[in-house]
Formats: structure tokens, sequence, C-alpha cells
């Protein structure tokens, strides 16, 4: 049998734990009766607010406005009434502003008809994106009208379309896959279009062979110039840098941006949303979200309104089995464990998983045994083990010498350390105490 | 015949290298200075950093250099102070007040309500990435005593409780602590205050006595009733200027509600 292609350095292997929910078929999330909509829903300055307290909203409406050009804008995801702007904390610890609207009860839904959109320039295409508050959905939340705009001189070689999921639990983008196959497919095309690259690549790791099928069909139903590439499953593969080695056999060096190398690399949540945005001129108000792990009762895929709670989501999903262990926003691996049902799903909230002790398992530490199995298995080539110790002893200038700040936090070096070090915690520390 | 010919170029090379070494030594001998070495003979040997120079050596350079000024060392006080100006002939402008560290928290896992359990590394910062601390109050002491391994003189101790508490004798004003503390609940204040606000919560009274049972609740009965205890609410909470006279603190922190108003001779 013919190996399949993925990335080089390091990696692991974790149970993928997909079949819990990945033969559900995207459902809706009702209408909450309260949607809590943060400001700052992606990577950057958060978006200042447009409206108070007490005003009327419709669905679509823009209510916060990008603040600088790494930001991007919020939209109103129902029909409704602002109650309050107050602060929140969201999954990953950021504390910032959010608007608390309550759905108008007979009519909280907004409509989007398709219309045409061929004739537009690839100008016009990137105006829509910015001004739909399209961000990364897979996690990053790096606003894409900045990563699809590609500077004047620059060419792109290679569009490389993220499928790949490689984060256990997570089947959002594998359904999305499946069932708005045509969408997502078409969403890539308008970003060829903005683009200009040479050649299309979709990347999807082989445990989604359904996907990998669902797509090569369409393609050729479609006519589209776009590749699909299955990959050999290996974690962190979705991240951009993995993923461009699997695919194009490209190094981004450190400290580069993929765009460094001729490549634009985005998810298939993100074209899926491009789509939306540009054929529908529907902002992103909604996205798909995993409901999974073995405490909760039912496993879904749910496609929510911005701003519901978790507490809703889980609800639906008939609620809990048991006590988890832990909450996690996002993947078990680069997740945010966190202990407030009343958070809000954002932009890049993949999944809610509530997880028992066996696979986020807390043994107790030992001190390092030298092994060198964080080493092996770090995808960014570091020494997760010495970085460790420099940060330990508060030595942070020589843990950035030793490029501290390429660590992506993908959580491969705590994953196969058999001393249970808390590593990737004490890469977060030292990259944030280092960096002042 | 080869034993010997291998010693005559090691014997060779010997030679003429200690040549060199001791031309080198002539050539490129720095001047000592005498005054730095008789400052550096003075300064305690804390090597705090409290001066800002890098160890006591630094700043003894830069004291005989002019470079620096008189009277940041704060381990030495006055007494190094005013040895270091007759060294240098300078007039003895003082050292600053000695200042200490205090932790102004004394909320701990029994009086103050937890969010959640943090499990991880065994540092004050890294704890506070997570929902900054698991304590509801985000203003407080998160007890993982980043602060006491990096004390120079061991001046600070954890109780059983987890209240984490500066012996002022001890301290000896270097300010380490307060770099380290992500909440910056270390702070100094002068050596000579006889009490301290031990609380360094800005939430409002309500909130603060939803969740803790020794915060200031911006009552202002320390203000109001004791004009002359030095103390101010700004921002709910309360603040001791120790510029004013503080006739009324003892009482002031008999009345405060919550006893967050401490001695702070510990
Ligand atoms: S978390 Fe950072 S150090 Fe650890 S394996 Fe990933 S990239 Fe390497
Ligand atoms: S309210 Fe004050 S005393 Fe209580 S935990 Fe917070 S800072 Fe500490
Ligand atoms: S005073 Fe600051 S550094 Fe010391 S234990 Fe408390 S939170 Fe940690
Ligand atoms: S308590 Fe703080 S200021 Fe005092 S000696 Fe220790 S580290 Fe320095
Ligand atoms: S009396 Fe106590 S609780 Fe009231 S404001 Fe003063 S210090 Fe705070």
């Amino acid at each position: 049998m013919e190996r399949l292609p993925t990335f080089s350095k390091g990696g692991v292997h974790p149970d993928d734990k997909k079949a819990l929910s990945n033969n559900q078929a995207i459902q809706r999330l009702p209408v909450p009766s309260e949607l809590v909509l943060p400001l700052s829903q992606h990577l950057g300055a958060p978006a200042s607010p447009l409206k108070q307290k007490g005003d009327m909203v419709v669905a679509g409406e823009k209510i916060g406005k990008a603040s600088s050009f790494i930001s991007a804008d919020v939209h109103c995801p129902v029909n409704g009434t602002i109650t309050d702007l107050r602060k929140v904390v969201l999954a990953n610890s950021v504390v910032t502003d959010a608007f608390v609207i309550t759905p108008d009860a007979s009519n909280p839904l907004g409509e989007w008809p398709e219309q045409p959109y061929d004739a537009l320039s690839p100008e016009e295409l990137l105006a829509i994106v910015k001004d739909m508050g399209v961000v990364g959905t897979g996690g990053a939340t790096f606003p894409t009208h900045v990563k699809l705009s590609v500077p004047k001189g620059r060419t792109v070689d290679a569009l490389v379309v993220n499928g790949v999921e490689c984060e256990p639990y997570l089947t959002a983008d594998h359904r999305l896959m499946l069932e708005e196959t045509e969408r997502v497919l078409r969403g890539i095309m308008i970003v060829a279009k903005i683009t200009g690259p040479k050649r299309i690549i979709i990347g999807v790791e082989n445990n989604k062979k359904d996907a990998i099928a669902m797509l090569r069909q369409e393609i050729a139903r479609l006519g589209f110039p776009i590749t699909v590439m299955a990959l050999r499953v290996k974690y962190p593969q979705g991240d951009e840098k993995q993923l461009l080695k699997a695919t194009i056999k490209r190094e981004i060096p450190s400290g580069k941006l993929p765009l460094d190398v001729g490549a634009v690399v985005l998810n298939v949540g993100t074209s899926f949303a491009i789509y939306e945005a540009v054929a529908m001129r529907k902002p992103l108000i909604d996205r798909v979200v995993t409901i999974s792990g073995e405490a909760m009762k039912e496993k879904k895929n749910l496609r929510v309104l911005l701003g519901s709670k978790v507490a809703d989501l889980i609800a639906f999903a008939g609620g809990l089995d048991h006590e988890p262990d832990k909450f996690i926003s996002g993947g078990p691996m680069m997740g945010f464990a966190f202990h407030d049902d009343q958070i809000p799903v954002i932009k890049g909230t993949s999944g809610i998983l509530a997880l028992d002790k066996e696979p986020s398992a807390k043994a107790p530490t030992t001190p390092c045994i030298s092994c060198g199995r964080c080493v092996a298995a770090c995808p960014m080539g570091l020494q997760p083990t010495k970085l460790y110790r420099l940060i330990e002893h508060r030595d942070y200038e020589r843990a950035m010498a030793m490029n501290l700040m390429d660590c992506k936090e993908c959580g491969c070096c705590s994953y196969s350390c058999p001393a249970h070090l808390p590593l990737v915690h004490g890469m977060k520390l030292g990259k944030r105490l280092g960096r002042k | 015949m080869n034993i010997l010919f291998a010693f005559l170029i090691i014997a060779v090379l010997g030679l003429a290298l200690g040549l060199g070494l001791a031309f080198a030594a002539k050539k490129f001998a720095v001047e000592k200075d005498e005054r730095a070495e008789q400052i550096l003979a003075i300064l305690p040997g804390a090597n705090c950093g409290a001066c800002g120079y890098p160890g006591c050596s630094g700043y003894a350079g830069a004291l005989s250099g002019g470079k620096a000024q008189n009277g940041l060392c704060s381990p030495g006080g006055a007494k190094t102070s005013a040895l270091v100006a007759k060294i240098l002939g300078i007039a003895d402008e003082g050292a600053g007040e000695r200042m200490v560290a205090f932790v102004h928290c004394r909320g701990n896992h029994e009086l103050t309500k937890r969010d959640f359990q943090y499990e991880g590394i065994e540092e004050c910062s890294a704890a506070h990435m997570l929902f900054q601390g698991e304590s509801s109050c985000k203003y407080g002491c998160l007890h993982l005593g980043s602060c006491m391994r990096v004390c120079p003189t061991n001046a600070i101790h954890r109780d059983e409780k987890g209240n984490v508490t500066v012996d002022p004798e001890a301290c000896i004003g270097c300010k380490k602590c307060t770099l380290v503390c992500p909440t910056k609940v270390i702070r100094m204040l002068p050596a000579r205050g006889s009490h301290a606000i031990a609380c360094n919560s800005r939430d409002p009274g309500p909130v603060v006595r939803k969740i803790c049972q020794v915060g200031c609740i911006a009552c202002k009965i320390c203000e109001k009733k004791f004009p002359d205890s030095g103390c101010t609410v700004i921002n709910f909470l309360s603040e001791i200027d120790y510029a004013k006279p503080m006739t009324q603190i003892a009482d002031a922190a008999a009345a405060c509600p919550t006893k967050c108003i401490v001695e702070a001779k510990q």
C-alpha cells in the first residue's frame, strides 16, 4: 500500500475519538432566550461597539466595528434588543466587552437569499469578506481579509485548504465537507479568485474517507481545478506549518508566514463562511460546533448562533451524562479548560467537550527523566525539556534564544512526557513573561 | 629522542605563551579604581539589585564613576549612604526612607470563594494565566509563593492556610518580590508605617462581600469616622497615605467591619 504524505518532524498520534460524533448530521440549535456576543472574537484588537443598551437590532446588522487593520467586525445574529453591554470572560481567559441581546420571540432570524457574485472583481470580493466579519474558524481566529490581502508584487503559488481537523473529538469540519460540499468548494473558488493561486489543494486526513470521496465527486461534477490530498493521520497536521510541509513540501522559516513561501492557508469552515458572506451577503453570525466527550449524554454537531451560551448547547444535547473531569472549549490538545457554562460560543469555538479523567489524565508529575520524548514529539524542532527548565529558572532570555517563540502550543510535548510535566503550560508562561 | 623533542616543543611553547600573557597583562591592565573598591567594601554585599545595577560591584563602579546617584541601596540604608558620600567627598542627601514589602491580601481558601481548582505549575503567574487565578477575587494573592522563591533574604513566609506575609525585619527592600507578582498585591510601604490595608480588591463592596470575608468593602468608615487615620477610599479600596498623620489608624483598624486594616509589624 502506498504511504500517504504527512509532515516529517515530530507529531503524535492521540486516539482521535471522532467516532463519537462523526455520524451526527448537523442540527440547528434553537434560538436561545439570550445571546452574549463578545466584541473580541478574533485575534487582534477588539471591535468597538456601535450600539448601546436599549437599542433595537436586526439580524446581520453590524454592531461592532473593526478598530484596526488586524481586527474584525461583529454582527448581530438575531432580530432583538440589546439589554446590556458588560464585561465577560471567555474560555481562553480573555476579558472583553460583550453585548447581551434578547432575541425577538416571534421573529428572531434573518433571511439571506443567494445572489449572483460571478461579476464581482477580486477587490470587491475581498471587501465583502472583510465587511461580513469573516475570521478563521479553526480556532486561531485570524481576520480572513488580512490573510487574503496579498501584497503587490507577491504571487501565490498554492492555495492550501485545511480539511485536516487533527484535534481529537472534533467533527464539525468533517460534517461541513460532507453536507455542504458544494458551498465549501465554491467558497474555495472565491478565495482562488481573490488570491490567484497557481494550484489549489485540499488536505484531508485519511480518517475522513467519506469526506475525501465526496469532495472528489463534487469537484469532478463542478469541474473545479482543485486537488484533494489524502494525508496520513498525525497531530498537529492542521497547523499551517505542518500542513504546508505535508501538502506542498515547503518549510516556513522561523518567524515567517505562509505567504513568505508563496502559500495561502485557510480551513474548510472558513471557506464555507466565505461562501455565505459572498453569495448570500450573510455575515459570520453562526458556526458549526461539535458537542462531544464521554460525559456528554448525546454527541452532536450543532449549527449555533454566535453568542449562545455553552449551557444552551449542553442542554440541547440532553445534558450531562455524569459530572465531567473538565470542560474544554476547542479540542483536548489545544483547547481551553473552563468552569463556567455561561461562557458564549464565539467565532473560533470548534467544540465543547465534557471529558472524563482518562483522556486528559492528570497523573502526578515526577522530575524529568531525560528520555527525550518531548524533543522527538515537538513538530517545531524545539527542546521542550530544556526550555521548561530555563523557564522554571526564569531565564527567559536563553529560552528566547532557543526559539521559544516558535512554540505553537500544540501540546505534543506534554502529551508524550512520561513524567507528566506540564510542559506546554510552561511554554505558554515563558512566552508570556519572556515577551515583556 | 622523540620524548626529548616533544619536551622541547612544549617548553618553548610554554615560554612564548607565558611571555605573551605577561605582556598582555601589562598592556591591557585595567586601572583599579580604589574608590570603587572602598565603596564595594561598604556596600552590604546582598547583590539584590535594588539599586538598579547588576550587583553591588556594579553599583560601586557606577558610584565611583559619578554615574549613579547615592542612596539607592535600600539594604544599606542611611548608614551606607553616609559612608559612600564620605568616600566620594559629596554631601550626603541620605538614603530614601526604608521601605519593606507587604502582601495586601489576607484572603485564603477558607475565607475567599474559589471559581475552580487550579492544577498546574506552582507559579503565581502560571496560575494567573487561567482566568486570573482560581479565586473569585482577581486582585488578591494566589498563594503559590513565587515571591518567596525570589526573595534573597527568605523574608517571605506562607502559613498552612496559604497566607503569604513578609517579615519586615528581614526584608531589605530589594523589590524583587514585587516584580514577579502577577496581581501586584505585594508592594512596598514605609517600614515606619504601623498599619497597612490587607486587601487589594477594586471590586465594589457588594461584590467583595459575596466572595471574601476579609476584603475591603469600601464602607468608608475608616475615612469618614477617623479623618486622622490616613485612610482614603479610592476605587472601592481603602488606601493609607503614610505622609499624613496616622494618629487614629488603630481606632480605624478596630472599627473596620472586615478587619482588613492590619498591623504592619506582623
Ligand atoms: S507545545 Fe511547543 S514545545 Fe511543545 S511540542 Fe508543541 S511546539 Fe513543541
Ligand atoms: S477581597 Fe481583598 S482580601 Fe479578599 S481575596 Fe481579594 S484582595 Fe484578598
Ligand atoms: S504575593 Fe504575589 S507572588 Fe507572592 S504568593 Fe501572593 S500572588 Fe504570588
Ligand atoms: S520581601 Fe521582597 S523586597 Fe523584601 S527582601 Fe524579599 S524580595 Fe526583597
Ligand atoms: S473600614 Fe475597612 S472595609 Fe471599610 S473602607 Fe475602611 S478599610 Fe475598607
